[in-house]
């Protein structure tokens, strides 16, 4: 890998983009979208730490395994839209602090 | 790489996921076909190939390693699949009684539950970190739709949001640690994971990953500190669909669990033997004291289950063949008792709708004693009282701990379980000693045969099927050593 850029960096950049998706959704406080762009964030710190592993071990199953987490990844986000959609059918609203129905 | 199926013969292994598969779909086309007033058809054929299927794992077993190595059929994963299959069909025969009220007569919940059960089979049989994941998403993709399955129930709906954005998370975290996994060993086959730790031996990258994807499984068997959308989404989703989540896809994570920590990360057992002694102790604990609080029956259970999962979680820290037939033993238990009680808690019915609080069983022994008995028997085991079934699961885990020398794990579950006989015992306390409020309506005859099923094997347990149960679970913990 030439100018220096190695292993480590994309290693380091998977972990924020993981860590952003992960605060993402916990310290979000307003919509549902957001929390489905911070599930995406999440797959794709994956989806970079097994291409950068599948090039620095010169293996090709990290790109399969990338491929099919891109694929599950866009039936998760239409899953998440409709129950979402039907959320908003029944409670006219999507932020985050209206889903308290349930407390526990 | 050749593929190393030669001929149809050679899936023989993977038959009953195949026959599960093209069932469904057909059964699909057959909904999408069919009037809707008779739908509920679809969810008859769907428990009859349940159980064809279950047949087939259990009485036609052929086992091998299929697929380049993804996909493998052992003891293991036949012990499981049969629990597996059984819950699902028992859970998808609670559907049936007043299906309309449940928003389970829409076919579609039949075959979503089906495809959740291949995603189980799957998992179960998962031999590379793909193939789990593969299986495992296909679970709790069905899943996430089965629990807002009556769209225009506020709850329902909600419990299905907060499902998907807490299994998206795990996914996430799984996936993660998979990453790790396959970065720091090389492999994403988990018999070549094995051959890598032994010969490298254990890297900080290879822990972090563990831990990632231990914590992503410890998300689908709800165990504490990863427990917090089990309380809701049991709560929010209808009762038929609780009853699915609470038994099969727990049968299958757990399985995923133990074959991951015994046999994948079997040269660095200390590390995630720390991990699971966490997971058990925190389960246990915190749902003993958790549930006592609660005025919603769902809620009571959920916290329950996370319970159970804590003392399965025992046998398995011991980290002996002794500990995995423990849990293996646990979890058909566990899964039996919940079907009774789920079917109990179905049957009692008045004009007011499903009992929902726990005030609302007052008096059920007066007017519906056979359910209010079974209830009681099911409590009672749920506690562990000798001679019923739960004692048993409950003694096989504890005693693997001792074996291994964790007294103070099993010391705590004892405790635990002490602590945990209160709240259990307040709905027994309820349904004899309080005054009747509603009238509750005949009991379905399905939920009466379920019970009388389910009755019949907590209390003849030990006389039973205990034996032949035990020497299965014997020879499935055997094939991962």
């Amino acid at each position: 890998m030439g100018l220096g850029i190695g292993l480590g960096h994309y290693l380091t950049v998977a972990a924020i983009l993981f860590t952003l998706g992960v605060f993402g959704i916990f310290l979000n406080r307003k919509n549902i979208i957001v929390i489905l762009m911070s599930v995406e964030l999440i797959l794709l710190a994956v989806n970079l730490n097994l291409v950068a592993f599948s090039a620095q071990l010169n293996d090709l199953q990290g790109q399969v395994f990338a491929l099919l987490i891109l694929t599950v990844a866009a039936a998760e986000a239409a899953i998440g839209l409709a129950v979402l959609v039907t959320f908003f059918r029944n409670r006219g609203t999507i932020a985050v602090e209206d889903v308290n129905m349930m407390k526990g | 790489m050749n593929s190393d199926v030669t001929d149809f013969a050679s899936l023989a292994p993977a038959y009953p996921e195949m026959l599960l598969a093209v069932g469904a779909i057909v059964l699909l086309l057959v909904g999408v076909a069919i009037n809707k007033e008779r739908s509920l058809l679809v969810s008859y054929g769907a428990v009859l190939l349940l159980l064809i299927v279950a047949a087939i794992v259990l009485f036609a077993p052929a086992e091998g390693v299929l697929f380049n190595g993804v996909f493998i059929a052992d003891s293991f994963a036949r012990f499981m699949k049969v629990i597996v299959l059984a819950g699902a069909a028992f859970s998808l025969m609670l559907a049936l009684p007043h299906a309309e009220e449940n928003g389970t007569h829409k076919f579609e919940y039949s075959i979503l539950a089906l495809l959740a059960t291949l995603g189980m089979m799957a998992m179960v049989s998962a031999n590379d970190l793909m193939s789990l994941y593969i299986g495992l998403e296909l679970q709790s993709l069905a899943a996430y739709v089965l629990a807002a399955i009556k769209r225009d129930d506020p709850r329902a709906t909600e419990a299905g949001l907060k499902y998907f954005v807490l299994g998206a998370l795990s996914s996430g975290m799984l996936l993660y640690g998979a990453s790790l996994i396959y970065g720091f060993t090389g492999h994403t086959n988990l018999q070549e994971i094995v051959i890598a730790i032994a010969a490298e031996g254990r890297s900080i990258g290879l822990i972090f990953g563990v831990v990632f994807l231990l914590a992503g499984v410890a998300f689908k068997i709800s165990a504490v500190p990863f427990h917090m959308w089990t309380p809701d989404v049991y709560e929010g989703a209808s009762t038929p669909v609780t009853a699915f989540f609470a038994t099969a896809p727990k049968v299958a994570a757990m399985a995923l669990m133990v074959r991951l920590v015994m046999d994948t990360f079997q040269g660095i057992t200390h590390d995630w033997q720390q991990i699971v002694i966490f997971l058990s102790i925190a389960s246990m604990v915190l749902a003993a004291f958790a549930a006592i609080g609660q005025k919603s029956i769902k809620r009571l259970i959920a916290y329950s289950s996370i319970g159970h999962v804590g003392f399965a979680l025992v046998g398995l820290a011991s980290g002996t063949q002794v500990g995995v037939e423990g849990v293996a033993i646990y979890m058909a238990i566990y899964v039996a008792m919940n079907i009774g009680l789920f079917a109990c808690i179905l049957s009692l019915r008045s004009d007011a709708g499903y009992v929902e609080t726990i005030q609302d069983f007052a008096g059920a022994a007066q007017t519906r004693p056979f359910v209010a008995a079974i209830m009681a028997i099911i409590m009672f085991s749920l506690i562990g009282m000798p001679p019923l079934a739960g004692f048993f699961a409950k003694w096989h885990a504890f005693l693997a701990a001792i074996d291994a020398q964790l007294y103070l794990l099993a010391v705590i579950g004892v405790l635990a379980s002490a602590v945990s006989a209160f709240y259990y015992l307040r709905i027994v306390k309820v349904m004899y000693f309080d005054e009747p409020v509603h009238r509750f309506e005949a009991v379905p005859a399905e939920l009466t045969i379920i019970m009388a099923v389910s009755g019949l094997f907590v209390v003849t347990y030990y006389f039973t099927v205990g034996g032949p149960l035990a020497s299965f679970a014997h020879v499935a913990a055997g094939s991962l050593f």
